[in-house]
């Protein structure tokens, strides 16, 4: 028995501030984005169903964290990514993107205004450097210093139905009416387990849910506090192979599979964040950095759209296999698009994927099928997201 | 280093197989481990011919498929269907409830005693 991927430690990868906790968890590790990071604790299923059921603790220090501070931190953002920046509130959040002069996705990001003058851009972990460098150069016409934080900063996030009540246990009871009336995607500065974090009501799992930014040295308790606090409520440590099968049944896309250098947002079907009308105080429109490229890709349709897949048999479709057309003896027809992300679907009970097809093909229903190692094995398209909370 | 039942024969691809007739064939708690959730097994038909090293099915967890090889040649009699059905099995009882086929033997792969297969796998 050979695996396709080999799952092996790299030491050349970065380690997070809490590799020693995983180490101790017995964790097993894997190589992502240029870190070494939890692929699971004990089993994949098990850390999927704890955070549908009550909750699951991510480590996600890999992730980038790039601040924005200065009198024009609103008006650089505006011209370095596709969002509008200026119309975020204080203490909100918006999922965005910085795409290429091309239209094309160098990243997807989630933007947070923080202060007036002060936002925080995380990125994904493998392309930090690259968002810091280009929101450097974007951003260098404007009074405004960027400032990549990631090495000083660790991310925990605690998701599940029981979020709540496990962050509420550890936060300062001055603190607690404020994380307890938090709305999905917003943000304040609040003491968790003791640490001064900043606690935002985001996550990637498709349930309800905090991640808590902290200093890098200060991870290790508040992780240690969080599993404590966390064991009466059935929290268990997750590692990033539930994070995949959960982000995937939520329909949210990962960078490197639904989206890259060779996508737009409006092939993702993520057309909605690009904020083409977007103007400035005095009503001028903002010129953001892939503007004129994605307003031409808005008014035409795209080569292929994203869309999700059902399996009717019970082998899963994986990243890079070809969706074919589906001839009525089930054999397999043309080639009509590739799958991105596919999984089978541990809440679900069938294997689900999400696929770039031809629009021919694209509306829901329409009976498909993946060629799983040689055999035409049956998919229906079907809407995203597969699975939303109850 | 996990305990290796004496009483098997190993495969350096990980799998297993006893010395009784038909022999028993499974997979190891080692491929289980680095496999995650077994969700889905492909298994070779019953009253097929099989090689010692040729690929005989695959084994399918969350994260990733496998391709399961066989240690020994001879003709399948017979398949776990309690395995296929639940191929959680594989993962809680890989050495007992969680084996895969029988095999009429004709000829052995090169195989690997306990000891030398720990060594392999440590």
């Amino acid at each position: 028995m050979t695996e396709d991927q080999q799952l092996t430690e790299d030491q050349q990868e970065k380690k997070t501030p809490l590799h020693d906790e995983h180490v101790a968890l017995g964790a097993t590790l894997t190589g992502f984005g240029g870190w070494l990071m939890p692929l699971r604790y004990t089993s994949d299923l098990a850390e999927h169903r704890a955070v549908r059921q009550a909750a699951g603790l991510f480590d996600l220090s890999h992730m980038g964290e790039i601040h924005l501070v200065g009198p024009q931190a609103a008006t650089a953002l505006d011209h370095a990514i596709v969002g509008n920046a200026t119309a975020i509130g204080v203490g909100r959040a918006r999922y965005s993107m910085l795409c290429a002069e091309d239209g094309s996705v160098l990243d997807d990001l989630i933007v947070y205004r923080l202060a007036d003058e002060h936002f925080l851009v995380v990125a994904n972990a493998g392309n930090t450097p690259l968002v810091a460098r280009e929101l450097t150069e974007r951003a260098a016409p404007f009074d405004v210093v960027v400032d990549d934080r990631s090495d000083a900063t660790a991310l925990v996030a605690v998701q599940g139905p029981r979020a709540e009540e496990i962050v509420a246990s550890l936060t300062d009871p001055a603190d607690v009416e404020a994380v307890r009336g938090m709305r999905y995607y917003a943000s304040a500065a609040a003491t968790v387990a003791g640490v001064e974090a900043l606690v935002a009501r985001t996550g990637y799992t498709g349930e309800d849910g905090f991640e808590l930014f902290v200093p890098a040295e200060r991870a290790p308790e508040l992780w240690k506090a969080a599993l404590a606090a966390g064991e009466g409520h059935g929290l268990v440590p997750a590692g990033l192979s539930a994070r995949d099968s959960l982000r995937l049944e939520a329909g949210m896309p990962l960078y490197g599979h639904e989206l890259d250098t060779t996508t737009t947002p409006y092939e993702a079907g993520l057309g909605r964040v690009v904020k083409l009308d977007k103007v400035s105080d005095d009503g001028t429109p903002i010129e953001f950095v892939g503007r004129a490229a994605l307003k031409a890709r808005s008014e035409s349709q795209p080569a292929r759209v994203l869309v999700g897949l059902k399996g009717e048999g019970r082998r899963p479709a994986r990243a890079g296999y070809d969706v074919v057309f589906r001839r009525p003896d089930g054999s397999a027809g043309v080639e009509v698009g590739t799958v991105t992300s596919g999984v089978p679907s541990p809440t679900l009970g069938y294997p689900i994927a999400m696929a770039y097809v031809t629009p021919e093909v694209s509306a829901e229903g329409t009976q498909l099928a993946v060629d799983v190692r040689g055999r035409a094995e049956p998919f229906v398209v079907v809407p995203l997201p597969f699975y939303t909370r109850p | 280093m996990p305990d290796f039942p004496a009483t098997l024969r190993y495969s350096v691809e990980h799998e297993w197989v006893d010395d009784a007739t038909p022999a028993t064939v499974g997979v190891t708690s080692v491929a289980a481990d680095a496999l995650g959730d077994v969700v889905y097994l492909e298994l070779p038909e019953v009253g097929s011919t099989i090689e010692a090293g040729a690929v005989v099915g695959e084994i399918e967890s969350t994260k990733s498929v496998s391709e399961l090889y066989s240690p020994v040649s001879g003709t399948v009699v017979e398949v776990n269907q309690a395995a296929v059905d639940d191929p959680a099995l594989v993962n809680s009882d890989p050495f007992g409830a969680g084996w895969l086929f029988k095999v009429e033997v004709t000829a052995t792969g090169d195989l690997l005693t306990a000891e030398e297969y720990a060594a392999h796998a440590g």
